[in-house]
């Protein structure tokens, strides 16, 4: 196995005026599944693309699986699977069909496909609708199959472009939880680009931070709250009006101060073990009523919004 | 690389026959060319439709209309129906890719043309064979079965050079119509618009002329032009270019 699955050197790709990728350097250790995020336009698929040898870069390089995209774009391909921004099916062609062709185009033998199919499709649950034209099935199905796909000929490294994007909440937990155990399964390194914070907390062992093309932060989501939320404190309850939230920004231990629908929000400086007790009080000193406090960290998806604002200062 | 044009193949053939949502429109919409083609105008014809130039360019005519749907479907369908990013992120070659259509689309029209001539033969023969089974004059029959496959090859290359630029189908389908009208129709037309005595002299030679030597000029000429098309479509399948497109 490679000791890096995917090496980045200041990848550069320009469309014209625009700089989509932007200097881009980056290790992605083999066997992890790794979660590259960043908002929408940040150079999510672009980067997918030059790492596929779809594209070229304008400058830096790219190696995946210890291949040069640019000079060795076929052998990467032989060893990778993809899902891509559209799940890219056949639509007139049965569920077993579509994996039929792409089993085909892997060189799997005739009984090498047979078991590997039915593996896969009773893995998502889709064994019984092989047959059926997957044209006529929902946008979850689809993305399953098309994962399935993905998997089909054991590739070493799998490209997953924000696959539960336009799911609805319970198409995307089912397919998140697929996603984890075929990717605990197979052993491969998975690639998994998405704007999905929660998506990305629960699946990844290290995530990667892009903005305009930039890398912005890269570690494990650990890491990334730990480096840009510090301790926070939730309160429920009533009354959180404008004189609670001014006597609360006043004190020298509290960052930053939100209230939404009955819940507020306070972002503490220092370490993870300050305490809550005077915040309470100055609260009920101020004439609202606390009904429940809660002591955390930031979560993936605070610390990303402080990442992305931080560099857009 | 055959393998890789041979699986495209499958999976284009696998298409074709789903094209019309299920497996029986599919087969009807061939039943019914074939009928046109193989039995109908074989019948309207009689014995000229075995001996007779015309039915060389009938099929160099009907062979290109059936293709230009085809050919359109296969390369800007991919690219309508978002498969096509899909498709360039697999190993399969870009050769492979562009020759398994292709070879596809030529063989669908391919196999028409030829059940189509073997039924028109039965069906002359039927009709006025008076118990002889007839058969196509060589020139005529071999000339019809080539010039059929070379014109599905002209409107194939034709058609992955428009198609790779198209967004959709039915765009690719109507730029296509276009070169094919002046090609196929223009000639047929642009002879009516020749002064009368060159229109004279001009079918004083169709009739006069040689068969062999029409149909081998014919097929020369196709030739030429399907290789030519072909190696710019070569040339224009490139990955990073479809992506851009």
């Amino acid at each position: 196995m490679n000791p890096i699955a995917i090496h980045l050197e200041n990848l550069t790709r320009d469309f014209k005026t625009v700089r989509a990728v932007d200097a881009l350097s980056l290790d992605v250790p083999p066997g992890i599944l790794f979660g590259f995020l960043g908002p929408n336009g940040s150079g999510k698929t672009t980067t997918i693309r030059l790492l596929l040898g779809l594209l070229e870069p304008s400058a830096g390089k790219a190696e995946v699986l210890g291949f040069d995209t640019r000079t060795h774009a076929d052998e990467i391909r032989a060893r990778v699977g993809a899902l891509l921004e559209h799940p890219g099916l056949y639509e007139r062609l049965s569920a077993e069909d579509n994996l039929e062709f792409y089993g085909r185009a892997w060189r799997m033998s005739a009984s090498e496909r047979r078991a590997r199919i039915k593996e896969l499709l009773s893995n998502v649950g889709l064994w019984e609708r092989r047959t059926e034209q997957v044209g006529t099935w929902s946008r979850g199905m689809k993305q399953k199959l098309a994962v399935a796909r993905a998997l089909l000929h054991r590739p070493q490294l799998i490209f997953l472009d924000e696959p539960t994007a336009g799911l609805d909440p319970v198409a995307a937990a089912a397919l998140r939880d697929d996603l984890a155990a075929l990717a605990a399964q197979e052993g491969a390194t998975v690639f998994l680009t998405t704007h999905n914070l929660t998506e990305a907390e629960k699946l990844c062992a290290r995530v990667a931070v892009i903005r305009k093309g930039k890398l912005i932060a890269v570690g494990h989501p650990d890491e990334l709250r730990a480096k840009t939320g510090g301790p926070r404190v939730e309160f429920v309850g009533k009354g959180f009006g404008e004189s609670v939230l001014a006597a609360l920004r006043a004190r020298p231990e509290v960052a930053g101060v939100e209230e939404q629908n009955g819940r507020l929000s306070v972002a503490l400086r220092g370490d993870a073990n300050a305490e809550v007790a005077p915040l309470v009080s100055l609260i009920v000193g101020a004439g609202a009523q606390v009904e429940e406090v809660r002591k955390g960290r930031a979560s993936l998806e605070e610390a990303f919004l402080d990442l992305v604002v931080e560099e857009k200062k | 690389m055959m393998v890789d044009i041979w699986t495209v193949m499958w999976k284009e053939w696998k298409e074709l026959l789903q094209a019309r949502g299920n497996r029986r429109s599919s087969l009807w919409m061939v039943l019914m060319n074939v009928g046109i083609f193989g039995a109908f105008m074989p019948w309207q014809f009689g014995l000229q439709w075995l001996n007779s130039l015309w039915t060389v360019f009938w099929m160099l005519f009907v062979a290109s209309f059936w293709t230009t749907n085809l050919i359109a479907d296969s390369f800007a369908g991919e690219r309508e129906r978002r498969t096509l990013e899909t498709l360039l992120a697999s190993r399969l070659s870009n050769r492979a890719i562009l020759l398994g259509k292709y070879a596809a689309a030529l063989a669908y029209v391919g196999g028409q043309i030829l059940v189509s001539l073997l039924l028109g033969a039965v069906v002359v023969s039927l009709a006025h064979g008076r118990g002889q089974f007839l058969f196509y004059r060589p020139s005529v029959g071999l000339g019809a079965a080539g010039t059929g496959l070379l014109g599905a090859g002209l409107v194939a290359g034709l058609g992955i050079l428009i198609s790779l630029r198209a967004a959709t189908v039915r765009q690719a389908q109507q730029t296509l119509l276009i070169p094919l009208t002046i090609v196929l129709i223009l000639p047929s037309f642009g002879t009516l618009i020749l002064p009368a005595d060159l229109q004279a002299r001009f079918f004083q030679w169709l009739v006069e002329a040689e068969v062999t030597t029409v149909v081998l000029g014919v097929l020369a000429v196709l030739l030429v032009i399907d290789a030519a098309l072909l190696a710019g479509a070569l040339a224009r399948f490139q990955r990073a270019k479809l992506i851009l497109d």
